[in-house]
């Protein structure tokens, strides 16, 4: 990786109660330019049939990332910073392994190039000391790029949660989730 | 010294060992015993049967790693199977397609794909040139009493002949330097990318991304060099134009199971991946408890549930069920779900 201006004090919150389905952090994602203009984040209804509940999902960069560890071609990294890049383009096969076994949802393959994409936190923004796009263009702050003292400060009746629980695995990542106060994983069955 | 044999890996070794032993016994076979062999040549032999130890070691690390063990098990298993002939004539169509014409570059970027084979096309066709130079495998000569024509032979045996100044002399004697325009030309277009892409400038790095096409550049300016000099200069600079050319080339060969180019054989897996997915079609589909919809095939699903597990990742549930039952769409719905339940328990949906 080139000098970066990368800054650690800074994380990533997310709290998809506060998604409002507005859809314009998928129009700014769509200007990150290590996605090649193509949108990455993931917004949709959670069970549109009895809710208008929306949801809004990132990549929430794993510590011990499931989808590098079931790539094949090794196309998956992950930095210093703990950022888990999108495939290797010269790498990649194509193959969906990320796509089926990330807990989250996340990965997406084009199809058509064979080509695994994901969101990388706006590499190309946050490595200049940037905020990524989608966090700087949420009405609703339910995407929220900043100091873990901001956070608190503004929403003094949650904590920020890194842990997960899916079945019997638990999952720590670089990105939160804002949980109530005295929460310390989410628990998915 | 000691340490490193130790480390090293007991069965790719012995395949890269192989493999380095065919590849003396076809140069041996193709070149007559070496009667055909050019000397003047045999550094790049030295260089090209190093890289063939590398690329079989590496290959074989590789394939011993659990997802890619699972794809080639899988795509050999369906290959030689009793639909051995459509899969075969599948597998070679994609090979054409998306290995020699690398069509799937074209849907990323219609100039990243003119670039990709404009430089890989060069450097297939200089392969196909070198490479049984360097063994002896190919060779040409004049035949007593006839010095106007020349004789091509393949593995010793007469495979064609051309009139000395004609123009198919002329193409075939400077193959290497259309290779090089190809070359040149492509890893410029790339360059291009990587100084304007903000993405690309963002998360690129000298070795893997800027050094190849530096060397691919080096080769072919230097092999222009000897073009160049035994056109116009007479031969008088050879020596140099030679020996900076083998230097850059040989530097390549020895890089090459290490570096970036590994990809264009990591690149066939995207053969086996396809397989494996149509297959799977055949077989059946997976659907999503949440979405009702069909997302993956259900063998798919079935194999990355004992991968996850091997890898020492457990999603399974309580119930039986497992996390990777679950579409990508809900597996954010599951989650989406679980925080509004934990949030709903709380008495405060914000804050």
């Amino acid at each position: 990786m080139p000098e970066t201006k990368y800054k650690q004090e800074m994380a990533f919150f997310v709290d998809m109660q506060r998604c409002i389905g507005c859809h314009a952090c998928e129009m700014a994602c769509a200007e990150c330019e290590t996605n090649g203009q193509e949108s990455m984040i993931h917004v949709n209804y959670v069970n549109r049939a009895v809710s208008v509940q929306t949801t809004v999902q990132v990549c929430m960069h794993c510590e011990d990332p499931t989808c590098a560890n079931v790539c094949p071609a090794d196309a998956i990294h992950q930095d210093d910073f703990g950022v888990v890049h999108s495939a290797n383009t010269s790498r990649c096969i194509g193959c969906s392994n990320c796509v089926l076994a990330c807990p989250f949802g996340v990965p997406k393959k084009e199809e058509k190039a064979e080509l695994m994409m994901k969101c990388n936190m706006c590499y190309d923004r946050t490595s200049a000391g940037k905020k990524p796009m989608c966090a700087t263009v949420c009405p609703s702050q339910a995407l929220f790029y900043g100091t873990r003292q901001e956070i608190e400060r503004m929403r003094p009746d949650s904590v920020p949660v890194n842990t997960f629980q899916f079945g019997n695995q638990e999952v720590n990542t670089k990105v939160n989730i804002m949980m109530p106060k005295g929460t310390h994983k989410l628990i998915v069955e | 010294m000691f340490r490193l044999f130790q480390t090293l890996n007991r069965t790719a070794l012995v395949k890269a060992t192989i493999a380095v032993v065919v590849v003396v016994i076809l140069v041996l076979v193709g070149s007559r015993d070496l009667q055909n062999f050019d000397p003047a040549l045999i550094s790049y032999l030295l260089g090209t049967i190093f890289a063939v130890f590398g690329i079989a070691y590496r290959y074989s690390v590789w394939l011993q790693r659990p997802p890619t063990r699972l794809y080639w098990r899988r795509s050999m298993q369906f290959l030689f199977s009793k639909d051995f002939i459509p899969y075969a004539w599948r597998s070679l169509r994609l090979f054409v397609r998306n290995i020699l014409f690398q069509r799937f570059i074209a849907y990323r970027s219609r100039t990243r794909w003119v670039g990709h084979f404009l430089l890989a096309i060069g450097c297939l066709l200089a392969f196909a040139i070198t490479i049984p130079l360097t063994f002896g495998w190919i060779h040409f000569e004049l035949k007593p009493g006839d010095d106007v024509t020349y004789y091509a032979k393949v593995f010793g045996f007469e495979a064609g002949t051309f009139a000395l100044g004609s123009v198919m002399a002329f193409v075939a004697f400077h193959g290497l330097v259309w290779c090089s325009f190809l070359v040149i030309i492509g890893s410029a277009m790339m360059m291009k990318r990587r100084l304007t892409d903000g993405g690309l400038i963002a998360t690129q790095s000298l070795s893997e991304d800027w050094l190849p096409l530096i060397l691919l550049i080096a080769i072919s300016v230097t092999g222009l060099g000897i073009s160049y000099d035994y056109t116009f200069l007479q031969g008088k600079t050879y020596q140099f134009m030679a020996v900076t050319h083998a230097i850059v080339v040989i530097l390549w060969l020895v890089w090459l199971p290490f570096g970036k180019f590994f990809h264009v054989f990591q690149r066939l897996a995207q053969l086996g991946a396809n397989l494996y997915k149509h297959e799977g079609q055949r077989r059946g589909m997976a659907v999503c408890e949440h979405t009702h919809q069909e997302f993956a095939t259900q063998m798919h699903v079935d194999d990355l549930k004992l991968l996850t597990k091997q890898l020492g990742f457990d999603y399974e549930k309580k119930d039986g069920r497992n996390h990777l039952d679950l579409s990508p769409e809900g597996k954010r719905s599951a989650l989406a779900k679980a925080h509004f339940q934990a949030r709903k328990a709380s008495g405060k949906f914000f804050g």
